[in-house]
């Protein structure tokens, strides 16, 4: 495969795809099919060459061309593990949201020109190794999300797409001054480069002699670029409403696809390059990780709405993520540290895939729900769903178990190994953690019970199940499921070196 | 080659002037074929100037007594700058497409600025700059004045008074220079050897970066920039914000930093904070920037909002010029490209796309039309217009901005702290506006909605298309691969430096 | 004493004279009963004939000048040879434009007139003499006085003639005072035998007679605060005649003023003594001269003040074309003034040595003005005069929409009022830039750069008057469409000197060259 530019071909393909969408008005969905499934096809490519390269753990597919050198701006892509499973998981989710959009009957070519290049978005930050580059993508994926909120959206889609974007702009301008800065002191946006510099400490001495004692500053602006992404309590206000004022394809892009991009970011650029400075901090994030945790578990409990149930849910689920992620902040001492910091970054990766595709598919199935009863949502206006629609309530049940993290299914391993790594890292956290785990099991076991047993409200009689399209469309991705949970060794084998590569790289 | 961009531009002016009237569709191509020649002269001359330094093409004794010459020389930044006012005549014929008012007369002033910023552009003696800079400046009058909306009198007197006290300080610079030079010359490269005493140059630098700036739109001397890009005409005010504010900032940089350096030397005393004439400037810029951005976001009248974002995008420029380093100004002249594009697509956008169909630049007027479904063309094209000037990266301005940022920080990072604010302002005003003029939620008032259904609004025209397309694209591409330009910029800028600036 | 020389001089002024008696004698003699129209044209044609002949005999002289004991009492000098020339083709210019008019039927005595009062500006432009110099300036005068009342229907036409008389006799009068003063001081008429004789110390009899000589000269060429007649008498006069006032006799009166200037300072005239002795030298000159700069100084700075705000505030396009000409005369004055080094800036001989270039520069610059704006002016009061002859009016609204009903004036105006804010390509520019370039070039110190900044600065001013005018022309919407028609001669004429404006504003050197050739 080396010569063939793939990863700028895999970021272009969903461009083309979106230009060719737009123009193809009622038959854009079928573009965006192809395209997508065409990425997919790609991105698996990626993932098993990439498995099975010279590279152990290290970059592949590398494209490095000089863009603009004044700046250190760099044309520099690559992936690991980590970045590979990533484009998968975005091709996947991408792929769903595609799928469960075929009600989209205002301006579909625009609509699906923007979740193409949303999903070019994903791709291309997934993929750079250059500040610039990936600050493009990550902005490139912010665009289009605004407007399918806010074309698209619920009724109150004006202030929740408003709120969205000011939000994520705001967490932008950070990491650019965060970013700026370190240019500044080290004339490079190159990430490699840039994690090599921070291993040995030489980026905090340049940084300190040419701006002065800044970098803790500049760790908690990155931080909060991120935080604002995944989101992290107190950075989390915009999620309920985008969520649930989105249409529910897009939600399913923005807590499957989009929220990962901020752990992603914590893990490929805030611990390699600040991860002295997180250190530092660290008791203050773990309180505020641990917060995310129990808090979005507790407002999850609250909620009417499912969309904000699972919006809540996603909070909670994200948190464990970032749990493991700030546990693992410490200089490791012997090798059982090193172990625990392993499992906790494993389960940290493997998480975020889980969460993509059980989150994605959970908002598809409200998007079912919504179809069929003329929108509503409510956990109380549904009841006995199991009757009318056997199926879809099986297969809704099986999703829901997932992210109450059952084993067996890809919500455990994930959470399992976070929790292995961060209980000799941060026992206290993550027993305070527990809380929300146990929280949210209660939730979801009372979402199961009103949605699907008991009497069947007078608009839910006649409830058509899952006819068969969506039954083959779902039916693939609970497969997955099943599959990821009963041999997580799939993933974990793949992203294991990686895992140990960036570990021996970060200087706590 | 690029000495043709004036000549022709000059010619097709007359030409037009003396046309029978009555066709108007024959003045339109005719001003396209020039325009479009003039782009494609700069562009050859863009391209044939990559990898050269200063290129003297025209050196003519034009009054001997008094050692004046018609020189035209071109380095990297007028190259560029040249590439730019090409763009902006194209894009300006094609948003002038449906000027039906005295179109040959509007043609003829609209190709005689072209011809006289180009003229500015490629001078190398400082009095034939001064020609064609007042030159430049006539036009504009008459283009606001006649043909222009809101209080358009008014606005080209402004303009036109502000212009021309700005140029009477860069003269009385010019004079004292010339007297005091003792070279007996004019042009710009021998006063650049001429070695000024301190002095001289300290009162001598304000006075003629001052005159300049006026028509940068510095603060607090911005206040004819809102006002005449607000009355004036699309065209006219694509080029206004386009590239009459790049003569300012040209003006500058070429005459006022370039011969005049020390005149940025610290004064050897602090007062209240100021140490020189740099700190001040580079104050006034970012106060421009910020004051620009926060006025920007009050604005009810949708072009207002777009004017005094000129006033902010353009005090990057200053900014980046005051950081006397290279990649700050650097940065100042790939911003002066950058907005010169971009101001013009969105003043396209507003004044030509929007204004025109809708008749009104309220934005709470515009928030009931619900304009992205009855103009999605115009709705995309201003998200990507917008994108481009919040400073989002893979546009032009990004890198500009970025760089100056760079710059301005090695210098004191407060100016930088200070930016960053007018830059985030900056995306909400942005954003605000294009929320309010394209997505607006609002309720159509049932006239609004008879007029809906009943008038849909004319369809955009394939001029349109064209212009935003190739606005848009440049600014794309510079933004995707800034190379393009910065490879010319950064020799120019670096033997600027290497020439006494420091 | 050689009559031949004096009769060679004054040929020039001969062949006026002639051809005003020839316009006499056929239009009152042949052309009585003949239509208005033709006798209009054949008395302008025998007075462009006239200025033709001037013109020739100009180009006869042989660079000697006309001595009354070994003094120059009338010279062949260039500012001399310039100024006449320009009178001469203002003059006919004046005169072609008159052959649409039709304010009077006395059309012969009209160009008569004008033709013995462009003598008596040949006359002072060459004149070293005090005597000579009043009398011609009597025989310009009391031309211009006739001219301004001859529209003899128009109340107007009576007041602005009595007004400029009585001012005009008044600042006469001071005018020959202050030469007495001069001649008491120094025993002598001629100006070189002045310069020569007069004590090197500061007298203030000879203050007093600064004083009086610059509100002589100050009248005539309307420098604050002697303008008081300008507004009145522009506004009042016939179109030719506020035309001629405008130009030609403002070319005549700055060229009188520079010849005194000239030669009552002749700085560093065969010096080649020891360095200390010209400092004091120079000190003592300051001594006498020094005052009369001061007086010339605060003239001009107050003339441009003056002239260009009170501009502003017009709604005659002629009273305002008065109050500019009053900024312009500011302008003018300023090169003519600052000629000299201030006390401070003298202690190195090279000043000494070099300041004739400058002083020469300066009158190059002052000449090349005057030239240029006297060509301009009856271009603008061309214009106008059509404007008023189609509307009635000279007011600002009536110039209404002159784009549409008359392009080619319209664009003429453009030319002309663009030329007279001083943008470049046009002459005007040129000029002012040569006029400032001179000034500084001959002292840089703060005084006369806080003048030239003034000036430069109250030229932005300028514009915003003229613009009021071209926005009237362009801008705003016509109330009246009908087409503006004017005679074919008045248009070419117009349009001639609207390209004279472009062309010698892109190529200045054409006339700059030709002055300074008639130094060589």
């Amino acid at each position: 495969m080396s010569g063939i530019p793939v990863l700028s071909l895999l970021t272009v393909l969903p461009l083309v795809g979106a230009v060719i969408a737009l123009g193809s008005g009622k038959h854009a969905r079928a573009v965006a099919l192809v395209t997508t499934i065409a990425g997919l096809a790609l991105t698996l490519v990626v993932w098993t060459e990439w498995s099975r390269g010279p590279v152990f753990g290290g970059y592949g597919f590398i494209e490095q061309h000089a863009w603009a050198p004044s700046l250190g701006i760099e044309y520099h892509l690559g992936v690991d593990g980590l970045s590979a499973l990533m484009l998968v998981l975005s091709a996947i989710v991408t792929l769903m949201s595609v799928d469960a959009a075929h009600r989209v009957h205002h301006q579909p070519g625009l609509y699906f020109a923007l979740v193409l290049t949303l999903e070019s978005g994903l791709f291309g930050s997934f993929t750079a190794l250059n500040f610039f580059h990936w600050f493009l993508f990550w902005e490139l994926s912010l665009i289009p999300a605004f407007f399918l909120i806010k074309l698209w959206g619920g009724t109150r889609r004006g202030p929740a797409a408003t709120q969205f974007f000011i939000y994520t702009m705001a967490g932008s301008a950070a990491l650019l001054v965060a970013f700026l800065a370190v240019f500044l002191a080290t004339g490079s946006m190159d990430f490699p480069h840039l994690t090599l510099l921070a291993s040995t400490g030489e980026l905090e001495q340049l940084v300190t002699a040419h701006l002065g004692p800044v970098m803790l500053w500049l760790a908690i602006g990155v931080l909060a670029g991120f935080a604002v992404k995944v989101p992290m309590i107190p950075f989390h206000t915009w999620l309920p409403a985008a969520y649930a004022e989105a249409p529910s394809p897009v939600t399913m892009l923005l807590t499957g696809a989009m929220s990962k991009m901020g752990i992603y970011g914590l893990l490929r650029i805030a611990l390699p390059l600040f991860g002295h400075q997180i250190a530092q901090i660290r008791t203050p994030l773990l309180v505020l990780a641990v917060a995310t945790v129990v808090m979005g578990a507790w407002a999850a409990a609250a909620q009417k709405d499912l969309k904000r149930v699972f919006a809540y849910m996603s909070v909670n689920h994200l948190g464990y993520c970032l749990l493991g992620i700030f546990a693992l902040a410490v200089p490791a001492a012997g090798a059982a540290a090193i172990t625990s910091q392993a499992a906790a970054l494993n389960g940290v990766i493997f998480q975020m895939f889980s969460h993509g595709i059980t989150a994605a598919a959970l908002f598809w199935f409200v998007a079912m729900m919504q179809e069929r009863t003329g929108g509503h949502r409510g956990i109380g206006q549904f009841g006995g769903l199991r009757k009318p629609a056997p199926v879809l309530a099986g297969l809704m049940g099986i999703a829901l178990f997932s992210s109450l993290g059952l084993p067996g299914l890809n919500g455990f391993p994930g959470e399992f190994l976070i929790f292995r790594g961060v209980f000799p890292l941060a026992w206290v956290a993550a027993t305070v953690s527990v809380l929300g785990l146990l929280v949210t099991a209660a939730v979801i076991l009372t979402v199961i019970q009103k949605v699907f047993t008991g009497p069947v409200p007078e608009h839910c009689v006649g409830f058509p199940d899952l006819h068969h399209g969506e039954r083959m469309a779902l039916v693939p991705v609970i497969g997955l499921m099943f599959l990821v949970g009963l041999l997580p060794q799939l993933i974990v084998a793949t992203v294991n070196p990686t895992v140990m590569n960036l570990l021996a790289h970060w200087r706590f | 080659m690029l000495a043709w961009t004036i000549y022709l531009s000059f010619a097709g002016a007359i030409v037009l002037a003396i046309l029978p009237k009555g066709k108007p569709a024959l003045a339109r191509w005719l001003a396209l074929s020039v325009a479009v020649a003039g782009l494609a002269f700069a562009i050859a001359g863009f391209i044939a100037g990559v990898g050269q330094g200063l290129t003297v093409f025209v050196d003519l004794p034009w009054m001997p007594s008094m050692g004046i010459h018609f020189l035209l020389a071109a380095d990297g930044i007028s190259r560029v700058l040249v590439l730019l006012t090409g763009l902006a005549a194209v894009a300006g014929v094609l948003f002038s497409w449906n000027i039906e008012l005295r179109t040959n007369e509007f043609f003829a002033f609209f190709l005689a600025l072209i011809g006289g910023v180009y003229g500015v552009f490629l001078s190398f003696d400082l009095l034939l700059l001064f020609v064609f800079y007042e030159i430049a400046i006539v036009p504009k009058y008459f283009l606001i004045a006649i043909w222009g909306s809101t209080r358009r009198e008014y606005a080209a007197m402004k303009l036109a008074i502000y212009s021309f006290a700005g140029s009477a300080m860069v003269l009385i610079g010019l004079l004292a220079a010339y007297a005091n030079s003792g070279s007996h010359s004019t042009s710009l490269i021998e006063l650049g050897h001429a070695g000024f005493p301190v002095g001289f140059q300290m009162w001598c630098f304000p006075l003629v970066f001052t005159g300049f700036a006026i028509l940068a739109g510095m603060w607090p001397f911005h206040t004819w920039a809102p006002t005449g890009h607000v009355a004036a005409p699309t065209a006219a005010s694509m080029l206004l914000a386009g590239v009459v504010m790049k003569l300012g900032a040209y003006g500058c940089l070429r005459v006022g930093i370039a011969l005049f350096p020390r005149g940025l030397d610290p004064w050897g005393f602090s007062f209240i904070g100021f140490g020189s004439w740099r700190d001040v400037f580079a104050v006034l810029a970012v106060v421009g920037i910020v004051y620009g951005a926060l006025v920007a976001l009050a604005q009810t009248d949708f072009k207002f909002v777009i004017g005094y974002s000129s006033v902010s995008h353009m005090g990057f420029v200053l900014l980046g010029l005051m950081t006397l380093n290279q990649i700050g100004m650097t940065g100042a002249v790939l911003q002066m490209f950058s907005h010169g594009i971009i101001a013009g697509l969105l003043f396209a956008i507003v004044g030509r796309i929007v204004y025109d169909r809708t008749h009104t630049r309220q934005l709470a007027e515009l928030e009931t039309m619900h304009l992205s479904r009855r103009l999605p063309f115009a709705a995309w094209a201003f998200v990507i217009a917008g994108m481009a000037s919040m400073g989002l990266p893979g546009f032009s301005g990004f890198v500009a901005e970025l760089q100056v940022l760079v710059g301005a920080w090695k210098v004191n990072p407060w100016w930088v702290l200070a930016a960053g604010i007018g830059i985030v302002v900056g995306v909400a005003y942005t954003w605000r506006a294009l929320q309010k003029a394209f997505f607006g939620d609002a309720p159509a008032s049932p006239h609004m909605l008879e007029q809906e259904q009943g008038h849909p609004l004319a369809a955009i025209t394939w001029p349109e298309v064209t212009g935003v397309v190739l606005l848009a694209g440049a600014s794309l591409a510079v933004g995707l691969y800034p190379r393009i330009l910065l490879d010319t910029i950064e020799p120019a800028v670096k033997a600027l430096l290497a020439g006494g600036v420091q | 004493m050689n009559y031949a020389d004096l009769f060679r001089v004054t040929l020039p002024e001969t062949a006026l004279e002639i051809a005003a008696l020839m316009v006499l004698v056929v239009d009152l003699g042949f052309l009585r009963k003949a239509a208005l129209k033709v006798r209009v044209a054949v008395a302008a044609l025998l007075g462009v004939a006239g200025c033709g002949a001037a013109l020739w005999t100009v180009g006869l002289q042989n660079g000697n000048s006309f001595f009354v004991d070994g003094w120059e009492v009338l010279v062949v000098s260039p500012v001399a040879l310039t100024a006449q020339v320009g009178i001469l083709v203002l003059t006919a210019l004046t005169l072609l434009l008159l052959i649409d008019e039709n304010f009077t039927h006395h059309v012969g005595e009209f160009v008569a007139v004008v033709l013995m009062a462009a003598a008596g500006g040949l006359l002072i432009v060459a004149a070293q003499d005090l005597l000579v110099i009043f009398i011609g300036l009597e025989l310009l005068s009391l031309g211009l006085y006739i001219l301004t009342a001859f529209a003899k229907s128009s109340g107007k036409s009576a007041e602005a003639a009595m007004k400029y008389y009585l001012f005009g006799g008044m600042s006469a009068a001071f005018l020959l005072f202050g030469f007495s003063y001069l001649y008491g001081v120094s025993g002598s008429t001629n100006l070189a035998e002045i310069e020569q004789s007069i004590p090197l110390v500061g007298m203030p009899l000879l203050y007093v007679a600064w004083v009086l000589i610059v509100a002589g000269l100050g009248f005539k060429v309307a420098a604050v605060p002697f303008h008081l007649w300008a507004p009145d008498t522009y506004e009042g006069a016939p179109a030719p005649a506020a035309a001629f006032i405008a130009s030609v006799s403002k070319v005549a009166s700055f060229a009188l003023l520079l010849n005194i200037c000239n030669g009552l300072f002749q700085p560093g005239r065969d010096w080649n003594g020891p360095p200390q002795l010209i400092n004091e030298i120079l000190r003592n000159e300051f001594g006498r001269w020094q005052p009369l700069l001061i007086i010339l100084i605060v003239v001009a700075a107050a003339s441009m003040v003056v002239g260009n705000l009170a501009a502003l505030a017009q709604v005659s396009v002629r009273r305002l074309l008065a109050y500019s000409a009053i900024a312009h005369a500011g302008y003018i004055l300023l090169g003519v003034a600052v000629r000299r080094p201030y006390a401070g800036q003298v202690d190195t001989i090279h000043f000494v040595l070099d300041s004739f270039g400058p002083a020469l520069r300066s009158a190059n610059a002052v000449l090349f003005y005057i030239l240029t704006y006297g060509l301009t002016t009856i271009g603008a009061f061309g214009v106008v005069a059509v404007v008023e002859r189609a509307t009635g009016s000279d007011r600002l609204d009536s110039f209404l929409g002159l784009h549409k009903r008359n392009p080619v004036l319209a664009a003429v105006l453009l030319v002309l009022f663009l030329s007279l804010a001083g943008i470049p390509p046009l002459v005007g520019f040129y000029a002012k830039f040569n006029l400032f370039a001179a000034v500084l070039g001959v002292s840089a110190g703060p005084v006369p750069f806080a003048l030239v900044a003034l000036a430069v600065a109250l030229s932005v001013v300028s514009l915003y008057y003229y613009l009021q005018v071209l926005k009237r022309a362009y801008v705003m919407p016509a109330v009246d469409e009908s087409p503006i028609k004017a005679h074919p001669v008045t248009m070419a004429v117009l349009v001639a000197i609207a390209t004279a404006v472009v062309v010698l504003g892109c190529f200045p050197a054409l006339l700059q060259n030709w002055i300074e050739s008639c130094y060589r």
